[in-house]
């Protein structure tokens, strides 16, 4: 298969792209309106500086190259379009040729991140459907009508449903660490367009079908797959693909026909004669560079080369995803051992934010009382997690409150030897070769320790004797 | 609609290309309407291919008199239109919202 | 030449040297309204309760000692396409008739605080599409100096007003002549701007390249003080220049000596003889005072109709597409969205904005854009450069504003083509943003007013201007 994505933002700033109402989410109908906004007849458009930054810094972020711009309008009539055209950049656009790796040195191409104005919402009252067919009628709101959008296309290099679905969740990310958006798919902030043909392999690219309405990283996975069955079905029964626009139905899990080509509206797109040339100075642009954050793609590599897990691993990720590197970096300086300070943080700080309150030095004497034995890491687990609900705690006086201590390992291997000769069968078992018999042996030993006894040690002392 | 090649004007307009061209306007046109509005519009065609005797090639379009740039406005509230005020003047409004009848096609979103 | 009606300088002056009173001069407006405005029909609206309103407060400013403006208790109409908060505003368009914009336009704000009393909203051609104002959904505007004819347009109403006495002066708008050929026709000056030079904030579009707002008035010296209180930069218009106001009230009395004024050598065809006849005393009298004329080209002159009738509508197709019926206006009620647009238009526009509106939507559409509103842009570009030629040579160039005197009413109506000739003399400034103003130079046919154009490069209003004083000395 074949996907290209085409993912609207929401820019984070305080006005509209062409006007000074309010750009927030969640307020009274019509409450944030203005002569522009509503397409008043005389109203002026006039750009925003702080949508324009925030769009360099996006743009740049995905490694594109800012270009001067110029505007256009593309006219069509609906009601939620209040002039009747939308100002968006057509030919000259703000960014072009940027790229976003994925897992796997996986390049996808970003043909253009451009400006233009959001449109308003309807509401659709009536009909058995709430679907727009068969409806009474509608009610708009024009709130959102001239929020700034970034409409970020992607070239035709995605091939399957995991590399949508990592592409969108690492855009996610890069939109929220540069501060362009709040990136929220269930608000509206992000919304995504997939574009999906099939071929056979090496042959020319097939024809494409457009679907709408994908509202969640999940859907976009379940939308391509769903699309990319659909159309090689159609092929291989002998028919042939329409070019359309599809509207995904999350509830059946399909797609179908929203209109086709020969419906599609002749746009008109000509220069908008009310705006003028968006030209940003190269000194602009550098200061813009210069202070972009390191973008979550160089955090992971960072945290992985600190705490020699795998870029690409889950919990790399998950970490960065959460902003909590810095924390994890915070532990290791503090004389932690970073690739259990990696674990513990994934496992027990999901709803820690960014700055956890439990210290970094006192993680950091955690994961040394793993590491030196001196705590199994099952009693590591239970000290944390009550680290964590208290807001902070002294790792060494929580274990001697607990009376935790690990056995020394000559303690372990004779607990090790009396299970052997308790449990004969079990490890005849094992001897031959029966992995599972092992499981008896551990629950044993476990058990006789009162969990004292580090899980790990016991299974490679059980290894060690069987090697023998 | 055929399509002309590119740079090179149509000898008349025909009034199916009117037909469409008032359907994107959205414009409803009686026949007769329509019949008129080909016969006044193939006649300013007409008089417009005078252009056509114009070598173009190397002549860049300007679109806007003079090369503004960088015109910007600060990112910074101001208020605006109060939504009684607006609503009262729409020609039907409901729950704080403009009322339109149903849509049968559909728009962007 | 001596006007019939007092001047907004000397009326301003008078009002802040305590002569008379903003309302006296106010009550001598409104009688002549009443006495002629039901033949002439030069207002939509007549604000006379508000302008009341206003003329009071002026006085008691005045009387308090309190500063006032440089146009206090001055009478002032508007064309009904800028909008006035809480005042209709229709565009002499059933489709916004009854409308009241929760909003000023600029250049209203601005005259208000200058302390100008508005008396009125005036008629013009639907939307400013027309040269007659027979276009009006309201009903045309007559010529005050013979009702017979026309007054011009689009800005008829506006210009009406000021000949008429109904008001010191008046604003209009300019997109191919719409101020310059009514001032022409009715014997009043007229000024189109410098494009960006006055903003367009709050004027309802018509094609956002071209349009520009500027004055009618009796005198040059109150186009001037006009001009100075309209003009300058609006961080509301993207399109406006950042350049400041150039003064236009301390360059009247330079003159014209070493000037050099451009004479098209290569006129159009269709002036009326009289018409050409008072532009050679034009050129005469500018000679007089120490011009010298030099003969300039402008090749692209006559593609310029051509180029703005294809521009201009394909602008207008776009900036009329919001009159839909779903916010504002009028709304004709439909089962379906679309089929309420197309009753909704169909009802609300008159034949001529029909006619545009089809016209411009063609020419930007797909497999039309190239060979039309493409080709349209670069014949645009060929015009300023033709320009940008001449003004190597000329610091103005004169031409007829328009070919004719005044036409009857009804004369240009059956043929569109007919009348989109009436501007093929004011048209080529709008193509390349400059600035032009028509300045009244005698009578022609029927006794009725001639008009001069003088046509100055970008920013050139100073030196236009001084040609215009010049030749306003000489008429």
């Amino acid at each position: 298969m074949v996907v290209g994505l085409e993912v609207h933002v929401e820019l984070d700033t305080k006005t509209k792209l062409f006007s000074a109402s309010p750009n927030r989410f969640g307020d009274e109908p019509n409450t944030n309106i203005d002569p522009v906004t509503l397409g008043l007849p005389g109203a002026l458009p006039v750009l925003n500086k702080q949508a324009v930054e925030l769009a360099i810094r996006l743009g740049l972020a995905l490694n594109c190259t800012v270009q001067p711009s110029t505007f256009h309008r593309k006219n069509y009539f609906y009601q939620d379009m209040p002039k009747a055209y939308q100002i968006s950049q057509y030919d000259q656009p703000i960014n072009i040729d940027g790229f976003m790796m994925l897992p796997g040195d996986v390049r996808i191409g970003i043909e253009r991140a451009h400006l233009e104005e959001d449109t308003g919402k309807s509401t659709h009252i009536g009909g058995t459907s709430g679907r727009i067919h068969g409806s009474d009628y509608s009610l708009v709101d024009f709130n959102r009508a001239g929020v700034p959008l970034v409409e970020i296309v992607s070239r035709p290099d995605i091939r399957n449903s995991d590399q949508a679905r990592q592409y969108v969740a690492e855009l996610r990310s890069i939109l929220l660490a540069v501060g362009a958006s709040d990136a929220k798919m269930e608000e509206g902030s992000m919304r995504c367009d997939v574009n999906v043909s099939v071929r056979k392999p090496g042959a020319e690219f097939g024809t494409r079908c457009e679907i709408k309405n994908v509202n969640s990283i999940r859907a976009v996975g379940k939308a391509i797959d769903y699309e990319a069955r659909r159309q090689i079905d159609v092929l291989e029964s002998g028919g042939t693909i329409r070019q359309e626009t599809r509207h995904w139905d999350d509830s059946e899990g399909r797609t179908h026909t929203l209109r086709t080509k020969e419906d599609a509206d002749d746009y008109r797109y000509f220069l908008e004669p009310d705006l003028v040339l968006l030209d940003p100075d190269q000194e602009w642009i550098e200061s813009i560079r210069a202070s972009l954050p390191m973008l979550p793609a160089a955090r992971r590599a960072q945290l992985a080369t600190l705490t020699g897990a795998n870029k690409e691993s889950e919990s790399v990720y998950v970490i960065v995803e959460r902003g909590q590197d810095d924390y994890v970096s915070a532990v290791a300086q503090a004389g932690g051992d970073a690739a259990r300070a990696l674990v513990y943080v994934q496992q027990a700080f999901a709803e820690e934010g960014v700055t956890p309150q439990v210290a970094a030095s006192d993680i950091a004497t955690l994961t040394q009382m793993e590491r030196d034995a001196k705590i199994t890491a099952t009693q590591a687990k239970t000290i944390l997690s009550e680290m964590v609900a208290n807001g902070g705690g002294d790792p060494v006086a929580l274990a001697a409150a607990r009376g935790f201590e690990a056995l020394d390992t000559s303690a372990v291997e004779a607990m090790v030897d009396a299970a052997i000769a308790q449990q004969a069968d079990a490890w005849a078992k094992y001897c031959a070769g029966e992995e599972k018999a092992m499981g008896a042996l551990v629950g044993a030993i476990m058990k006789s320790s009162q969990g004292k006894a580090d899980g790990k040690v016991v299974t490679a002392i059980l290894q060690a004797r069987r090697a023998k | 609609m055929s399509t002309p090649s590119s740079g090179s004007s149509p000898a008349r307009i025909t009034s199916e290309v009117v037909a469409k061209v008032a359907k994107l306007s959205s414009l409803q046109l009686s026949d007769d309407e329509l019949a008129l509005m080909t016969t006044q519009l193939s006649g300013m065609l007409d008089h417009f291919a005078d252009i056509d005797k114009l070598d173009l090639s190397n002549v860049a379009p300007l679109a806007q008199p003079f090369p503004l740039k960088n015109v910007f406005r600060e990112d910074v509230v101001v208020a605006g239109l109060d939504r009684d005020e607006v609503l009262a003047a729409a020609p039907a409004a409901e729950d704080g919202r403009f009322r339109v009848p149903p849509s049968l096609g559909l728009g962007e979103q | 030449m001596t006007k019939p009606f007092a001047t907004v300088v000397d009326i301003a002056a008078d009002i802040a040297a305590g002569k008379t009173s903003a309302v006296e001069v106010l009550e001598q407006h409104l009688a002549r309204i009443t006495e002629r405005e039901g033949e002439i029909h030069a207002f939509n609206l007549v604000t006379t309760e508000q302008a009341r309103a206003t003329a009071q407060q002026v006085d008691a400013d005045i009387k308090a000692g309190k500063p006032v403006g440089p146009l206090a208790g001055v009478p002032v109409a508007l064309k009904d396409n800028m909008c006035t908060r809480g005042i209709e505003t229709t565009c002499s368009s059933k489709i916004l008739e009854g409308w009241k914009p929760p909003y000023d336009a600029t250049v209203v704000t601005r005259l208000q605080q200058a302390g100008a009393v508005m008396v009125g909203k005036t008629n013009l051609d639907e939307f400013a599409m027309g040269s007659s104002t027979e276009n009006s959904a309201f009903g045309p505007t007559k010529n005050p100096l013979d009702t017979s004819r026309v007054p011009g347009g689009s800005s008829g109403g506006s210009a009406a007003a000021v000949a008429a006495g109904f008001a010191a002066a008046s604003l209009g708008s300019d997109t191919g002549g719409s101020i310059r050929q009514p001032a022409s026709l009715c014997g009043l000056v007229g000024v189109k701007p410098t494009y960006g030079l006055v903003s367009r904030q709050g004027i309802v579009a018509f094609a956002s390249s071209l349009d520009q707002v500027g004055p009618f008035t009796h005198t040059v010296a109150d186009a001037a003080l006009m001009m100075e209180v309209i003009g300058g930069h609006d961080p509301l218009d993207s399109t406006s220049l950042p350049q400041p106001m150039p003064s236009l009230t301390s360059v009247l009395g330079q003159g014209v000596k070493g000037m050099r004024i451009g004479r098209l050598a290569d006129m159009p065809e269709g002036c009326e003889p009289e018409v050409l006849a008072r532009m050679d005393a034009a050129y005469v009298a500018l000679q007089a005072a120490g011009a010298t004329i030099v003969d300039i080209a402008l090749p692209s002159l006559s593609y310029c109709l051509t180029a703005y009738y294809l521009v201009a509508p394909a602008e207008a197709s776009s900036n009329l597409a919001r009159y839909d019926g779903v916010r504002y206006g009028m709304r004709v009620e439909a089962n379906d969205l679309h089929s309420m647009y197309g009753a909704t238009r169909a009802a609300g526009f008159g034949a001529e904005v029909k006619r545009r509106i089809m016209l411009g939507t063609y020419a930007l559409s797909a497999g039309y854009f190239d060979a039309y509103y493409g080709k349209a842009l670069k014949v645009r570009r060929l015009i300023a450069n033709d320009f940008a030629a001449a003004y190597e040579k000329c610091d103005v160039i004169l031409t007829p504003t328009s070919p004719t005197v005044a036409f009857p009413l009804g004369d240009k109506t059956s043929d569109p083509l007919t009348m989109y000739l009436c501007d093929i003399f004011t048209i080529p400034t709008n193509l390349a943003g400059h600035a032009a103003m028509s300045v009244p130079f005698g009578t022609g046919a029927h006794n009725m007013p001639v008009g001069v154009q003088v046509l100055a490069p970008a920013l050139g209003e100073q030196t236009m201007f001084r040609v215009a004083a010049e030749l306003e000395r000489a008429s």
